[in-house]
């Protein structure tokens, strides 16, 4: 019953939601747009780095893959094919780091994933540079802000069904033996790696998916501009803010952050850099889990 | 041939340097240190504004620097790293809370360098002169860079395996729970360490700006290709970091002169995900 009510409330919700740009003015369907985003982005970050704590420091390269993806195919396939190459192209990146590094420590994982992104970028720059000779493209694509706002809504909404799924199933179970002690799940039968395996490519996927349906907002595409490694920074504090262990933890997080920094980056665009590694590191020592699970312990203490 | 064996050793060598910091911090003081790259992108800065505002040559900047760069990760954790390392239940732990707050320490440091130097490269001319080592010519400011690299590493290996100090920090290393037993300060050892390690980013720094051209958005590489020599050479594997940067130096060298200058950082992650597959626990390091 309790499902039930949630159920229909999230549906509510994501209606008003849906409708809310036919009654606001553009620059706050951007706005929306922009939160929408950060949101799928930090609900998929956490499904894979907040139960395993295999920190991804890789957000944007899967994102800028994406993006890139759709730059460079707009005008010669339909669009949802682009798409469906997007989240493939993504797929195979995330097998190929995950299978390399995922059968060993996290310090690894942590490792590869930190210069991913940079690694990316070069690559993608070199090819153009050498092979294609066209260094930054443009999308041209039928879309105003509402289409890709309507887009990411529906991509949001089915990554928190995702999620919400996964920590019901055995799969979940499975995965919360992994972040307690790996060596416990292994001995219990849990086949460890492809857990993480199966986890880390659903995550990327999203990921990928929500750079390639972001992309037509930027008109022009280059390496720099969405290979830059503040998505991933701001999708890590913005999870860890909200608690990467929990469902709604990453949307409580991301929602008040997308504002703060819309609005830093318009009022200090030169100190921005500055006051988001402060703030992320004042969120690591005074909210380890995040804010529900903070309020949870005020509330329990509180009774107590 | 044997210029670019040259250039590679010389580029090696401060790989070297990097990872030994990056491991000796990393194996002593349990810290994962992100921002280490950007520490050094903030000593090669430094040493272009001694040099070109106050005409000190960088050979006397090690001197001042090098203690900045002590004093300056020693206060970072008394500050920041002592409360996460006295809060964590267990090493994991730490290690997943060092990675988050020196990941924020590394746009605070970017942020800030960016606001004083801009986003452009920087580079001063030092000691540029032409000098014959076997009959290639080898510009003298590398020739001085990898002297003072061999030199620093070396004066490096001699403290921790020669000195009873080195001794106690290896203790820790080998084995955080049983070193108090014998009267171990953990917390001491922990702190010397990381601090050792800022002033070993901080030489490297002053050496690197001596013959290249810096941004104060390189620190990132930096970190990452030391990373991947600390894991190349065995985590806390001294000897494995110099052999491991040695041949890292090599690699992208000989890849810059007969590929393409644009694949160096592909090429670094080939070797990595190939030793990944092969040697897991790197060239020297124990399973």
């Amino acid at each position: 019953m309790k499902v039930q009510t949630a159920f229909v409330l999230a549906a509510a919700a994501l209606v008003v939601l849906a409708l809310a740009p036919l009654f606001i003015p553009d620059y706050w369907t951007g706005v929306l747009l922009g939160m929408t985003g950060y949101v799928t982005l930090a609900t998929a970050w956490a499904m894979f780095s907040g139960p395993t704590r295999y920190v991804s420091l890789a957000t944007v390269a899967f994102f800028g893959v994406g993006a890139y993806t759709v730059a460079v195919l707009n005008e010669a396939m339909p669009y949802p094919l682009v798409l469906l190459c997007a989240a493939g192209i993504g797929m195979a990146l995330a097998l190929v780091v995950g299978l390399s590094t995922l059968r060993l420590a996290g310090v690894y994982f942590v490792i590869f994933t930190f210069g991913l992104a940079e690694l990316v970028r070069q690559l993608v720059s070199w090819w153009e540079v050498n092979v294609t000779y066209t260094m930054g493209r443009y999308v041209f694509l039928p879309f105003e802000g509402r289409h890709i706002y309507w887009q990411l809504l529906a991509l949001a909404a089915v990554t928190l069904l995702i999620s919400w799924a996964i920590g019901r199933s055995r799969l979940g179970l499975a995965l919360k033996a992994v972040g307690d002690d790996e060596t416990v799940a292994a001995h219990a039968g849990v086949d460890v790696t492809r857990i993480k395996l199966l986890l880390f490519v659903i995550s990327a996927t999203i990921i990928t998916l929500v750079g390639a349906i972001q992309a037509p907002r930027w008109t022009y595409i280059e390496p720099s501009i969405v290979f830059n490694p503040t998505v991933s920074f701001m999708t890590l504090i913005m999870a860890l803010l909200g608690g990467a262990m929990r469902l709604w933890g990453p949307l409580v997080g991301a929602v008040p952050l997308f504002l703060l920094f819309e609005w830093l980056s318009v009022s200090f665009p030169d100190h921005f850099s500055i006051i988001l590694g402060l703030l992320f590191i004042l969120i690591v020592f005074v909210m380890p889990n995040g804010v529900l699970a903070r309020l949870e312990d005020l509330r329990k203490g509180g009774r107590a | 041939m044997l210029e670019h064996v040259i250039n590679g050793l010389v580029l090696g060598g401060t790989y070297a340097l990097v990872a030994m910091g990056l491991t000796i911090q990393y194996g002593i003081a349990r810290i994962m240190n992100l921002s280490f790259g950007d520490t050094i992108i903030a000593a090669c800065f430094a040493t272009y504004v001694l040099f070109s505002s106050f005409a000190i040559s960088p050979v006397l900047a090690l001197l001042i620097l090098v203690p900045a760069g002590y004093a300056f990760s020693l206060v970072i954790y008394r500050v920041i790293m002592r409360p996460l390392v006295a809060r964590a239940p267990d090493e994991g732990a730490l290690e997943v809370d060092s990675i988050l707050v020196t990941f924020g320490l590394l746009f605070v440091i970017q942020g800030v360098l960016l606001i004083f130097f801009g986003g452009g490269y920087t580079s001063y001319s030092f000691l540029n002169t032409p000098v014959n080592v076997l009959g290639t010519v080898v510009a003298g400011n590398r020739l001085l860079a990898v002297v003072l690299s061999l030199l620093i590493g070396l004066a490096l290996i001699v403290i921790l395996y020669r000195t009873r100090w080195g001794m106690i920090l290896r203790a820790v290393a080998l084995s955080p729970q049983n070193a108090p037993l014998f009267g171990i300060d953990t917390d001491r050892a922990a702190r010397t360490a990381f601090a050792i390690g800022g002033a070993m980013a901080a030489t490297v720094g002053v050496v690197v700006s001596m013959f290249q051209t810096f941004t104060a958005t390189a620190g990132v590489v930096f970190t990452m290709k030391a990373l991947i020599v600390v894991i190349l050479g065995g985590k806390g594997s001294v000897l494995g970091a110099v052999v491991a940067g040695l041949l890292l130096g090599l690699v992208e060298t000989f890849v810059a002169a007969y590929i393409d200058p644009g694949l160096t950082l592909a090429a670094v992650y080939g070797v990595f995900l190939l030793l990944l597959l092969v040697r897991p626990n790197g060239i020297f390091g124990k399973a």
